[in-house]
């Protein structure tokens, strides 16, 4: 039977602590949209999405209301827009004539974001890859409601350093682009390694390729609960610590898990997955930043931040992995500057550098997120910031990301305002020495030596191939000397003095 | 069966709960189970019921709820069981 407790906890944690679900977000396939026919195309894709995504709004709403917990945002990701253009489109003007068919027909079914107007190229880049990123500023310039990702390295694959240096000046063109209202196009430009395809979250949900032909994936939240239930054991031990997130993040899933598993049942859509995330907004309390000084940090951004976001991060996964039957996404604690009262407040103090958000990226769900730096950093030092990140992700073999937005007119001190749950964020300073050499060098970083799991069954100790040759690992050596050993020992005995004595006698 | 936690927070006076039983009486929803504590002058009191003979929908009865709440100056709030079951039951 339901406790009194229960219920009143629950209740609190919707009232005073910002408990909500975050994203219901609908993935559709558009691959059989694609058309050589640009009209044709389009009318195809407006006319799937609407169909498809008719309720989203009304059942996320139903939901919310009827369990008690807010649903925020409804949204849809769809299949990589280069994929999906390739054949209509011939330049990038045509390009952004998808994403504003994909601006209408959000704003007609009311998500308040759609994303997957993406490339995939971290290993090479189509001339329609090529168009859709060319394309990227003036889309963003010209619709409100799409959100775009470029993904530029993989562990698999390396990082497409060509795309990288692009991307540079495309994040640099969006924010000029977009400079009367603080450069905010950038803060829906994300660029990944190692992306997922079933991320529900904004800018950088996409519907991958080897996904069906619609699924919800739900983002669920909150950091508040966490920190409220973290200022029940201060100065205790680790352990109690560790626990105590573990039992939090378990709770904030099922609601996850319940809504996906309603929502999925109420629109006839299979449920894909639920992502483990602590996503904070502007609004007070519901902060990453305040869980880190919770745990003990005067200010995010103190030494001892990174141990205390990788405590966080793990376990949000462990407490959250029993309490859903498919967890995906990008499943962690995330860490955008604006969108973070107590994160932006400890970049205003000079707490939190970027050096040290680049750090914390190796331990996070993401990456470098939501960051407001002067509008005259160079674009090659853009894309520096990219390729480091993006490293990050290829050796660590975790998604990592970089949304920054160079604010036109703007250096360091003033503050940026991009409203909503986008927040606004102090512009930070940024390394001023340049890596326009490095960058400029173009081509692929080849993929690391980690990456190469499949080759030839299963994996023995004592070889590995590079190619057709097998190369002795030291183990492998040490075996064959030891067989060699034994079988001179069978031929001609032990070269000890006795066991000689002992072998001619025999 | 279509079980929902009804809640109900605010000053304690005569009659409150008398209010939200009358609301359920005459709109059929049965009353499976209530507890309550009462701390100084303020209550805390929850309500399992059973929707099912409920004519209407789940909306119409929350506005209904609201509506009474409004009445008797405190804050009522519905919310189907399950989520409740999800996050304290394994």
């Amino acid at each position: 039977m339901i406790e009194l407790n229960e219920v009143f906890e629950t209740n609190e944690m919707v009232l005073h602590e910002n408990l909500d679900v975050r994203t219901i977000t609908m993935g559709i396939s558009l691959l059989d949209c694609i058309d050589p026919d640009l009209d044709r195309l389009c009318e195809k894709v407006y006319g799937k999405i609407t169909r498809y995504a008719e309720r989203l709004v009304s059942v996320g709403d139903d939901i919310g209301l009827e369990y008690g917990v807010p649903v925020i945002n409804k949204r849809i990701s769809i299949s990589p827009a280069a994929l999906i253009g390739g054949a209509a489109c011939r330049g990038p003007e045509d390009f952004v004539r998808i994403a504003e068919t994909l601006d209408s027909a959000a704003k007609d079914v009311g998500v308040n974001f759609i994303g997957g107007f993406s490339a995939l190229v971290q290993k090479g880049m189509t001339p329609a890859d090529r168009d859709l990123i060319a394309s990227i500023p003036e889309a963003l310039a010209r619709t409100e409601r799409v959100c775009s990702s470029v993904s530029l390295g993989s562990t698999k694959a390396g990082i497409n350093m060509d795309a990288v240096r692009l991307m540079g000046d495309v994040v640099k063109e969006t924010a000029e682009r977009t400079k009367e209202h603080d450069s905010l196009g950038c803060a829906k430009l994300v660029v990944f390694c190692n992306p997922a395809d079933d991320n529900p979250f904004m800018a950088g949900a996409f519907h991958g390729v080897t996904e069906a032909d619609c699924v919800l994936n739900v983002g669920v939240s909150g950091p508040g609960v966490v920190k409220t239930a973290l200022s029940k054991v201060r100065g205790e031990s680790f352990e109690v610590l560790c626990e105590t997130i573990k039992k939090t993040a378990f709770k904030i899933t099922r609601i996850g898990q319940l809504y996906a598993k309603e929502a999925s049942r109420r629109l006839g859509v299979p449920f894909g997955i639920v992502d483990l995330s602590l996503a904070p907004t502007p609004a007070v309390g519901d902060s990453i930043a305040d869980i880190i000084c919770e745990m003990g940090m005067e200010y995010a951004g103190a030494p001892g931040t990174t141990a205390a976001l990788a405590i966080l991060n793990d376990q949000v996964k462990k407490g959250g992995i029993m309490a859903s039957s498919y967890v995906g996404g990008l499943s962690g604690a995330f860490i955008p500057v604006s969108e973070d009262r107590s994160m932006a407040e400890a970049a205003q103090i000079g707490a939190l550098t970027l050096e040290k958000l680049e750090a914390m990226t190796c331990v996070c769900s993401v990456g470098l997120d939501m960051i407001a730096i002067p509008g005259d950093t160079p674009a090659t030092t853009i894309s520096g910031i990219i390729a480091d990140e993006m490293a990050i992700g290829m050796i660590n073999q975790k998604t990592t990301a970089v949304r920054v937005i160079p604010v036109v007119g703007k250096g360091v001190g003033d503050t940026a305002e991009f409203g909503g749950l986008l927040g606004d964020a102090r512009i930070m300073p940024v390394n001023k020495y340049g890596c326009s050499d490095f960058v400029n060098r173009g081509g692929r970083i080849p993929a690391p030596v980690h990456s190469f799991k499949n080759r030839g069954g299963r994996p023995s100790p004592y070889y590995f191939s590079i190619g057709s040759a097998e190369i002795a690992t030291d183990a492998g050596r040490r075996v064959l000397a030891i067989a060699q050993n034994r079988t001179r020992k069978k031929e001609k005995g032990c070269r000890h003095t006795k066991c000689q004595r002992q072998h001619k006698d025999a | 069966m279509n079980r929902v936690i009804v809640t109900l927070v605010g000053k304690d006076r005569v009659g409150l709960i008398a209010s939200v039983c009358t609301f359920f009486a005459n709109n059929n929803i049965n009353i499976l189970d209530i507890k309550q504590t009462t701390v100084q002058e303020f209550i805390n009191m929850m309500m399992i019921v059973d929707m099912d003979g409920y004519g209407g929908t789940f909306e119409s009865m929350e506005k209904g709820l609201e509506k009474v709440g409004r009445d008797i100056g405190c804050t009522i709030k519905a919310q189907r069981e399950d989520i409740f079951n999800m996050m304290y039951r394994i």
